[in-house]
């Protein structure tokens, strides 16, 4: 400031004078911006817009910058998906995810994350996500082709016919097919073997997880692991809660009306508490009278695994 | 004569130095310094990978518009300034006179792109530092590769081959011509590789050796890319950079050659 006072000196009061001219003309130019945007409101940026559809074109027309422009897809993918997720509206369509994905991984084929990644945000079920676990086995199956040597695409892809599909012959295939790529650890020869014959159960279930937990190095992987981890441990649970309000149910001719009825006769020793720390829910129109809180982190369980019993007497 | 060469040289660095050029490592230092703690909250855990992608294409950019802008003023400015006279009655050939203002700039760039690679080094050591997890996270390629010199060394080439083109313009055209002309070649550069194959898709014999001529003459920049194979650990052979590093100081060579030709042709009088 100093430097700039000496100078201003220098120059004597022209300068000055024209210095204060420049700061109250522009101080004017954004006072007259602010009130014509207030009068006239610019219109709402639309995130629906995609610049480009072809990422092979793009990848031409990127004249060796492909792997920064596909840097700006992948933000704008991981955007796109939070923000449709937080999102209040219920026509959630994410129709943006795989154009994205695609001309991410188009840019740049090596993009190991948007596979892995992309590939479990196109699966999750609608609301979290489009539900396309279809689109997410395509974009391994381009992942694969891109890199053969990638035996995590197809852990991947089997992982999606697995969870999102229910299809465990199909995931087995995966499996079978990841184990036989050069580097592959041991244990998904077992877990195709495993998926196959146990296919669906919430033990094995468990077991994919933790592998998935155990031997990822990336945060997010892990930290969607532990969810999936901390869901199953809270249906488990919900399974012993059930037998204890039926028990009540037999014996009261009424469901519980709150946990402290329960507590009272010794049958819980407090409230019980899920995974995440939220108190489990008592409601008798659910099949066993018990449910996750639609506030818990936990929410929504992953309906292969939820009983379709009707509800408590 | 070497001697000659030199004092030119040195006075295009000085020049640029005077002209401010060495500004832009500044603004590179801000980018780069400013994405790394951006990039972490958009990424998903890819900063490692986004800050590499980031530093390369930014260094890229950086040199080309040197190489360009200042490499299209080399020659043009001494003669529209009219200090080329003075210069020419000096002990002082044509070709030395080119050589110099091309060596000058070269070492222009080589500053330029060394601040850079340091510079991303710099911030690539400051995230590890502050995150230890990245190391292991990293699982293509360690946080502060090695491999990424290959990069900024076949960088370099490449902008010696833009900026021996933007010379080579500059000896008988206006800045304004030749930043077109280079910056032309430039894109033309990187679709060279389709020339190779035209004959695949005309039908005419002689438009297919029309194209096979021009992908020859016609500088092949997208070899020196190897920035996404890099930043994703791909082993970039020592064989692949040299014969990419011969081919474009022979091709910048080659183009320092038409441009003291063209000098020396040139008639002042």
């Amino acid at each position: 400031m100093e430097a700039l006072a000496a100078r201003v000196r220098k120059g004597g009061d022209g300068a000055l004078t024209l210095l204060a001219a420049a700061a109250l003309l522009l101080g004017s130019a954004l006072a007259l911006q602010a009130y014509r945007e207030a009068r006239h409101p610019l219109p709402l940026a639309s995130s629906d817009v995609l610049y480009f559809r072809g990422g092979a074109a793009v990848s031409r027309a990127a004249l060796g910058f492909d792997a920064i422009l596909a840097d700006v897809y992948w933000i704008r993918a991981i955007q796109h998906f939070g923000g449709t997720r937080r999102a209040q509206e219920s026509d959630k369509t994410y129709k943006l995810l795989y154009p994205l994905l695609d001309l991410t991984t188009t840019l740049d084929p090596h993009f190991n994350i948007a596979y892995r990644f992309g590939a479990l945000f196109l699966s999750e079920p609608h609301p979290a996500g489009p539900g396309r676990a279809d689109l997410a086995v395509s974009l391994l199956e381009r992942g694969l082709a891109a890199d053969p040597t990638r035996w995590q695409y197809a852990q991947d892809a089997g992982f999606v016919h697995y969870w999102f599909r229910q299809d465990y012959k199909a995931a087995a295939e995966w499996y079978f097919r990841a184990s036989r790529i050069d580097g592959a650890p041991w244990w998904l020869h077992s877990m195709a073997a495993s998926t196959l014959a146990e296919g669906g159960d919430r033990q094995s279930s468990r077991q994919m997880w933790r592998q998935l937990y155990e031997t990822t190095e990336d945060t997010w992987v892990r930290n969607n692991a532990q969810l999936k981890l901390g869901q199953l441990d809270a249906l488990d649970e919900i399974d012993a809660l059930a037998a204890v309000v039926q028990r009540f149910a037999q014996t009261r001719g009424r469901p519980p009306g709150d946990w402290s009825e329960l507590v009272a006769l010794r049958w819980l020793t407090g409230i019980p508490l899920d995974p995440s720390g939220t108190p489990y829910e008592l409601r008798p129109d659910t099949p066993g009278g018990v449910a996750l809180s639609q506030k818990s982190s936990l929410h929504p369980l992953p309906p292969q695994f939820l009983k379709k019993a009707g509800p408590t007497t | 004569m070497a001697r000659v060469i030199c004092l030119v040289a040195y006075h295009v660095f000085k020049e640029s130095v005077r002209d401010k050029v060495l500004y832009n490592l500044v603004l590179f230092a801000v980018l780069m310094i400013g994405a790394s703690y951006l990039i972490g909250q958009l990424t998903a855990g890819q900063d490692v990978k986004i800050i590499k992608d980031l530093g390369l294409a930014a260094s890229s950019v950086f040199g080309l518009f040197i190489a360009v802008f200042i490499g299209v003023g080399l020659v043009w400015k001494e003669v529209d300034r009219r200090s080329v006279y003075n210069l020419l009655v000096k002990p002082i050939t044509r070709s030395q006179f080119i050589i110099g203002k091309f060596l000058g700039l070269a070492l222009t760039l080589l500053v330029n792109i060394a601040v850079m690679a340091a510079a991303l080094y710099a911030v690539l050591g400051l995230m590890l530092w502050l995150q230890p997890g990245l190391a292991k996270a990293s699982i293509e390629a360690p946080v502060m590769d090695p491999q990424l010199l290959m990069a900024f060394a076949l960088l370099y080439v490449q902008l010696l081959v833009v900026t021996s083109v933007a010379l080579f313009f500059s000896t008988f055209s206006g800045p304004m011509l030749s930043a077109a002309f280079t910056f032309g070649l430039y894109i033309v550069g990187h679709f060279n590789a389709d020339l190779a194959n035209f004959e695949a898709v005309v039908e005419s014999q002689a438009a297919g050796w029309l194209g096979k001529a021009l992908y020859y003459i016609l500088p092949n920049l997208a070899p020196f890319d190897v920035k996404a194979a890099v930043v994703h650990g791909q082993a970039v052979s020592f064989s692949y950079v040299a014969l990419t590093t011969g081919y474009g100081l022979l091709y910048a060579g080659a183009m320092v050659a038409l441009a003291i030709l063209v000098f020396s042709r040139r008639d002042f009088k």
